[in-house]
């Protein structure tokens, strides 16, 4: 427990981390993560979400699922915003191997109510070693 | 199971969502309407119609929270709140409203 919270008697959220390693189609794995995590944002906890090795393809730009006959369901991060998701690690190094940048990754903001509902990005690109970080710093990770 | 309509039937699941989005239009919006005992009116299609936009956007059936927050963002905090909401959708906003737009149901939605 944080040193502000202790004797508040308010119950603090729990810090959950969603790491998606998958690519986006082939296995239900990044879809199954989506859903976990907008019914997880129903009960107000700190959510965030981490995208390493393949699973930073789920983010990229420009995914046409036509031909799979799936739903496109990248459209889908852009709406966590409203979710009160608004923290997408990305892993440096994970993205490096796999010739992409942050160009090439879909656009994604949230508002930020504490200061004017500003427009901010969602996307924190972050290195393997400041991502173990988070990771300690979690209550719950669940990998997907 | 499913809604006759222009003599086919249009299956839905065994709460009355629509199987397949692709089968939906404004006629057919009506009858699933009808059978929840609600008259489309315009403050319900508006409810309606931006759901469908939500959903052509984002792929997902936004939970009430989301949508009445968004429902204030574009249209003002007059409509976007559970009274209004409610009173449009008394079973619920999220089911009966996605249910009318042939959305799935919300995610999360219990």
């Amino acid at each position: 427990m944080s040193e502000a919270a202790k004797g508040t008697g308010k119950k603090v959220p729990k810090k959950f981390l969603y790491v998606n390693r998958k690519a986006p189609y082939g296995t239900i794995y990044a879809l199954e993560a989506l859903e976990v995590v907008l019914i997880g944002a129903a009960f107000d906890q700190d959510v965030s979400l981490a995208f390493l090795d393949d699973g930073v393809f789920q983010l990229a730009n420009g995914q046409d699922t036509k031909g799979i006959g799936m739903k496109k369901f990248a459209n889908t991060y852009r709406a966590l915003g409203d979710y009160g998701v608004t923290k997408f690690y990305v892993e440096k190094e994970s993205l490096q191997s796999r010739g992409l940048t942050l160009g090439d990754l879909q656009e994604i903001t949230y508002e930020d109510e504490n200061d004017d509902f500003k427009e901010k990005p969602s996307i924190i690109l972050v290195s393997r070693a400041e991502l173990s970080e988070v990771m300690a710093q979690q209550d719950v990770v669940l990998s997907f | 199971m499913g809604y006759m309509f222009n003599g086919n039937e249009i299956d839905h699941d065994e709460e009355g969502y629509l199987t397949d989005l692709s089968d939906w239009n404004p006629e057919l919006a009506l009858m699933i309407a009808q059978s929840e005992e609600l008259e489309m009116n315009d403050e319900r299609w508006e409810v309606v119609n931006f759901l469908r936009d939500y959903y052509e956007e984002y792929q997902v059936a936004p939970a009430v929270r989301v949508l009445t927050k968004a429902l204030a963002k574009t249209m003002g905090p007059e409509k976007g709140n559970n009274d209004y909401l409610y009173e449009l959708f008394p079973y619920g906003p999220a089911k009966q409203a996605c249910k009318i737009a042939g959305l799935p149901k919300p995610t999360g939605c219990v």
